[in-house]
C-alpha cells in the first residue's frame, strides 16, 4: 500500500521496542529540539542587541538595549540626542516586529515541537525559520537602522553638519563626538545557539529515521 | 611615582613614597626630580607637600567628608568638600539666589514663610546647621540652621539640597541657641539671644527686668513629611538673660537641653547717658547661668495643657518649669560661648570667654544634684541653682579666649581660643582616659591658626561617634593670608590634621570664604549622604516633593487663554522651549508652568524672562510655576540661562506683550 502524504510527512513511526533498545539514536534529536526549545524561550527574557554610546560628557556612557519586545536603556536621552540630527524617535522602529515579537517566537517553539515528531526530512521546513531567525533579526534591524540614518529630517538643527549614516549593527562606529559599540546581546547568543544545535539535531534526526524511511519505502516498493 | 603617574586612594602611601624620594634622594624616576625641582622652585617644604598630599584630590576623585557650614550673613548654607576643601554648592535658603532661582521665580513661598509681620526680610543671618540625628548620629536626612538676625529657623531636604521651609518664631526678635537636634531630631531647639517682650512688641527699657523675655522654643520635626509641625511645638519661657548656645543631650544626658547664658546681670546699656555699655555691664558678675532643661518632663507638660497661649503658641511659663521641676541652672564661668556635650553625654564642657578654662561637669552629678536638690540658693526669677561645686568634674585651662569644643574618637577634645588664635588638644578623663597616652584632664597641644577661629569643627564631632582625622577652624580675620580682595577679606577656613595623637596636628590646608561670615558648620561622613542626581519624575515639584498634577509634559504644551488669565503650559528640553512664542495683552495675568523634561544628570535648564525679574533653574524632572501681571508691554526675549547644549544660544523664545489700547 502506498503510504498517505500524511505518513509521508510526518514519516515512518519508531517500533517501542526499537526505539527501547536504541534510545539515544532516538533520543537525542527530540531531546536536542528541546534544547533549542528552551533556549528560544529563555532569550525572550534577555536582551537581543546592545548599544553604547561613549562621549566625553558621559562618563557612564548611554546605553540602548534590543529585546524582542521593548526598548530600554538610555532611549529619551538618545532620541533628544537624535533630534539634533533629525532622526526620528527610536520607539518609532520596528514598532509592529516588537509588537509581534512574543508571538512570532512562541510561533517559532511551537514549530520545534512540531518538529519533533516529523520524522521525515520535511523536519526540516519546520526547523529551518527557527535557524534563520537570528540573521533574520539582525537584518532587520539592518534595514531599519539604515532606513532611520539614511532618512534624516532635512530640517534638523545639525542637518548641514552631520551627513546621513548607517550605523554599524555590530561593531564600533563614529557619529559626531559619539563612539558607538554595538554588541549582540544574550538573546542573541541564545538565538544562534539554538540555530546551530539545530543544524546538529538534524544531522542526528537524519541518522535515526533516514534508515528508516528507506527501509519503509523499500518494504512500501 | 603613584603620586605623579596615577591616581591612587591611597594618598597617604603615595605621599609617604615621595616622602622618602625627597628624604633619601633615591628619586631614581625623572618624576620625583620633578617633584623636587617644583617643590625647589616654589619654596615648598616636606611639610607643604605632605600637606599637598593630604589634602590634594585629583580630578574625578571624591572627598570623604561633606561639610555643611553656615554662610553667616549670606544667609545661605556652603557645602564644601573635605579633605579638597571644594566649595561644592551653596544652598539658598534665607537670602534670594538666582542661580537657583530662589526668589526668582521659585521659593517665594517660602521666603515669603520667613517674613516677620509680614514685612519682606530677605537676608538672614545663618549660624548654626544641624543635621538631622537618627540615635545621636548623623543621619544624612535632613539639614537645619538658624537665622540669628530674625530668629528663623529653615528645613533643608538633603535629597536635592534645597530648602524647604522657614519657620518665623513668634515670641522672639534674634535667636542663637539654635539649631540643634535631640538624638533622634524629635524637636529642633531654638533658643532666643537678645531678650525682647514676647511677639518683641514695644516696652520701654526701663522696664527689662518685667517685661522682657528669654525663651527656648522646641520644634517638633516630623521626618516623614519633611517640615516642623508648628502646631505640635511649644516654648518655654527663660529668664530675661541672653540665652546663648545650647546643645542636646544624648546617651546618659538623654532628655536633657544644656543652654548658656550671658547678661544674667540684665545691663540694658546706655553708653550715650554715661551708663555702663553692654559690654561691661553684661560682664561684670563673676559667673553666669548654665540652664539645664528636662525636655521630656516639658513635652509631658506641654501636651498635659499647662502652657499659656503668647501670641497663639504654646509656652510652658517660668514659674511651670520650676514647679515641674524641668528647669535648673547651674553657674558658668562667665561670658560663655561653647556649651558642648561629650560623645557619650556624659560631660558637659563650657568655656567661658573671659577665663582661660574650659569647665566640665558631670552628667551624672547634675542628675544626682537634681535628685537630691543639693542647690546653692536661687535665681531671682526662683530657678534652683545646682551647687557648682558639686556638679563640677574638672576644669582644665587650655589658654585664651576658648569658645567652642569638639571631640574626637580617641577622648581628645578641641577647644576653639579665640585670643590665643589656637585650636587646644585636651585630654577628657574618666572612661575616655585610656584612649589617650597622656594623663587625664590636661592640655596637648596648642595648633596656631590664623586668624582668631570662632567655631571649629571635627568630623562628626558633635556625635555619639566622632570621627576625628579632620578639624576645621573657622576662622574670622585672614589678614595677611591671601592677596587683599580691597578692605573687605575673606574669612579663611583652615583644615588641621587631627588623625595622629599627641602634638602633631599641623594646618595643612586654608580656604578661603569670600562671601558671609560662616559661624559653625559640621562635618559628615560623605557616604551617610544619599542625595537625588535627577527629579524622580518628569513634573517633580521640589517645594511639595511630589508630582505636580498640572505640569506640562512633553507633546501636551499650550497656551491657554481664560479671560485676562493666561496659563502657559512649557517644557524645556535641548535646546528648545515649546511653545517658543507666548503672546499676551497688556494687563493680563500670566501663570506660566514649565517643566525641564529632561533625565540626564546634569542637564539643567535656566527660564529668564527679561524686565520682569524671572530666572528659574530646572533641574531634569523639575517643574515650577511662575505668576506675574504682564504689566510692562514689548517684546522680550526670553532664554535658557544655564549652557545646557551646543545649541544653547538657541534655545530661546520671545515673550510678546501687545499695549492695551
Amino acid at each position: 500500500m502506498k503510504p498517505s502524504l500524511i505518513d509521508r510527512v510526518i514519516g515512518p513511526r519508531v517500533d517501542p521496542a526499537e526505539r527501547s533498545r536504541h534510545t539515544l539514536r532516538y533520543g537525542t534529536p527530540g531531546f536536542l529540539l528541546l534544547c533549542a526549545r528552551v533556549l528560544l524561550l529563555v532569550s525572550l527574557f534577555l536582551p537581543y542587541w546592545n548599544m553604547e554610546l561613549h562621549a566625553p560628557q558621559y562618563p557612564d556612557n548611554l546605553n540602548l538595549t534590543a529585546y524582542m519586545n521593548h526598548l530600554s536603556g538610555d532611549v529619551a536621552e538618545i532620541n533628544g540626542l537624535n533630534h539634533y540630527i533629525g532622526m526620528r524617535p527610536l520607539e518609532e522602529a520596528a514598532q509592529f516586529e516588537r509588537s509581534v515579537g512574543v508571538y512570532v517566537m512562541i510561533g517559532l517553539v511551537v514549530l520545534l515541537e512540531l518538529a519533533s515528531f516529523i520524522h521525515s526530512r520535511w523536519a526540516v521546513l519546520l526547523v529551518l525559520p527557527v535557524m534563520l531567525f537570528p540573521g533574520v533579526f539582525l537584518l532587520d534591524l539592518y534595514l531599519w537602522m539604515s532606513h532611520f540614518g539614511m532618512n534624516l529630517d532635512p530640517d534638523a538643527p545639525l542637518s548641514s553638519a552631520i551627513e546621513p549614516f548607517v550605523p554599524p549593527i555590530l561593531g564600533t562606529g563614529t557619529i559626531g563626538q559619539f563612539k558607538t559599540v554595538a554588541t549582540p546581546g544574550i538573546g542573541l547568543w541564545l538565538g544562534t545557539a539554538a540555530s546551530v544545535i539545530l543544524v546538529i539535531a538534524l544531522f542526528f534526526h537524519r541518522r535515526a529515521y533516514r534508515p528508516l524511511s528507506r527501509s519503509s519505502s523499500a518494504t512500501a516498493a | 611615582m603613584l603620586f605623579l603617574t596615577g591616581r591612587t586612594p591611597r594618598r597617604a602611601t603615595a605621599a609617604a613614597l615621595v616622602l622618602i624620594g625627597l628624604l633619601t634622594g633615591h628619586a631614581a624616576a625623572q618624576s620625583m626630580n620633578d617633584v623636587q625641582k617644583i617643590a625647589k622652585d616654589r619654596g615648598l617644604s616636606t611639610a607643604d607637600l605632605l600637606a599637598a598630599a593630604k589634602t590634594y584630590t585629583p580630578s574625578g576623585q571624591k572627598d570623604d567628608y561633606i561639610m555643611f557650614s553656615s554662610g553667616g550673613h549670606s544667609g545661605q548654607v556652603f557645602v564644601i568638600g573635605v579633605p579638597s576643601m571644594r566649595h561644592l554648592r551653596t544652598i539658598a535658603v534665607f537670602t534670594p539666589e538666582p542661580w537657583q532661582g530662589w526668589g526668582y521665580g521659585v521659593g517665594e513661598e517660602i521666603l515669603e514663610e520667613g517674613y516677620v509681620d509680614g514685612k519682606a526680610n530677605l537676608w538672614g543671618d545663618t549660624h548654626h546647621p544641624a543635621l538631622s540625628e537618627t540615635n545621636g548620629d548623623y543621619d544624612g536626612q535632613f539639614l537645619f540652621i538658624n537665622d540669628k538676625i530674625n530668629a528663623r529657623v529653615a528645613v533643608i531636604d538633603l535629597r536635592d539640597f534645597e530648602t524647604k521651609q522657614i519657620i518665623k518664631n513668634p515670641l522672639t526678635v534674634s535667636d542663637h541657641g539654635g539649631t540643634f537636634v535631640t538624638p533622634n531630631t524629635e524637636y529642633v531647639i531654638e533658643g532666643g539671644q537678645y531678650s525682647v517682650p514676647w511677639g518683641f512688641k514695644y516696652a520701654p527699657i526701663s522696664e527689662y527686668k518685667e517685661r522682657y523675655k528669654g525663651s527656648v522654643t522646641l520644634w517638633k520635626f516630623n521626618r516623614k513629611k519633611g517640615r516642623i509641625m508648628e502646631d505640635e511645638s511649644f516654648a518655654i519661657e527663660l529668664p530675661p538673660y541672653w540665652q546663648d548656645l545650647a546643645d542636646a543631650g544624648k546617651l546618659a544626658s538623654d532628655g536633657f537641653i544644656f543652654m548658656n547664658s550671658i547678661n544674667t546681670e540684665m545691663a540694658t546699656g546706655g553708653i550715650e547717658d554715661k551708663k555702663p555699655p553692654f559690654e561691661a555691664g553684661a560682664s561684670c558678675n563673676a559667673t553666669d547661668f548654665m540652664h539645664i532643661i528636662d525636655w521630656r518632663k516639658a513635652e509631658e507638660v506641654y501636651k498635659a495643657g499647662k502652657v499659656t497661649r503668647i501670641e497663639g503658641f504654646p509656652v510652658i511659663m517660668l514659674e511651670t518649669a520650676i514647679e515641674e521641676g524641668l528647669l535648673h541652672v547651674t553657674p558658668e564661668p562667665r561670658s560663655p560661648h561653647g556649651v558642648d556635650v561629650a560623645p557619650k553625654g556624659d560631660f558637659v564642657v563650657v568655656s567661658g570667654k573671659l577665663d582661660p578654662h574650659v569647665t566640665i561637669y558631670s552628667v551624672k552629678n547634675i542628675k544626682a544634684a537634681i535628685a537630691n536638690k543639693t542647690y546653692s540658693g536661687k535665681e531671682p526669677f526662683g530657678i534652683p541653682i545646682l551647687d557648682f561645686d558639686s556638679v563640677i568634674e574638672a576644669q582644665v585651662e587650655v589658654g585664651l579666649g576658648p569658645l567652642h569644643t569638639q571631640f574626637g574618637p580617641d577622648g581628645y577634645a578641641y577647644t576653639s581660643l579665640f585670643l590665643d588664635s589656637a585650636v587646644a588638644r585636651w585630654t577628657l578623663g574618666g572612661s575616655y582616659g585610656s584612649g589617650t597616652p597622656e594623663p587625664d584632664w590636661t592640655l596637648v597641644h596648642k595648633t596656631p591658626v590664623q586668624y582668631n577661629v570662632g567655631h571649629i569643627g571635627v568630623a562628626e564631632g558633635d556625635t555619639v561617634t566622632p570621627d576625628g582625622t579632620h578639624l576645621i577652624s573657622f576662622n574670622k580675620w585672614s589678614v595677611d593670608r591671601f592677596f587683599p580682595t580691597g578692605p573687605l577679606l575673606p574669612q579663611n577656613f583652615q583644615l588641621i590634621d587631627i588623625s595622629q595623637q599627641g602634638t602633631e596636628m599641623p594646618v595643612i590646608y586654608d580656604m578661603p570664604i569670600g562671601m558671609g561670615e560662616p559661624h559653625y558648620a559640621q562635618i559628615i561622613k560623605a557616604d551617610k549622604l544619599n542625595p537625588w542626581k535627577v527629579y524622580p519624575d518628569i513634573g517633580w515639584d521640589p517645594a511639595t516633593m511630589t508630582l505636580d498634577p498640572m505640569a506640562p509634559k512633553a507633546k501636551m504644551e499650550r497656551v491657554v487663554r481664560n479671560g485676562n488669565t493666561v496659563e502657559v503650559y512649557m517644557t524645556a528640553i535641548r535646546s528648545h522651549f515649546n511653545p517658543e512664542h507666548v503672546t499676551v495683552k497688556q494687563g493680563d495675568t500670566v501663570i506660566w508652568r514649565i517643566t525641564n523634561v529632561e533625565r540626564a544628570v546634569d542637564a539643567t535648564h535656566g527660564f529668564s524672562i527679561p524686565v520682569y525679574n524671572i530666572n528659574l533653574s530646572l533641574e531634569p524632572g523639575e517643574t515650577a510655576t511662575i505668576e506675574f501681571i504682564a504689566d510692562t508691554p514689548g517684546t522680550f526675549p526670553f532664554y535658557c540661562s544655564e549652557f545646557c547644549s551646543a545649541l544653547h544660544l538657541e534655545m530661546m523664545g520671545y515673550l510678546l506683550v501687545e499695549p492695551a489700547d
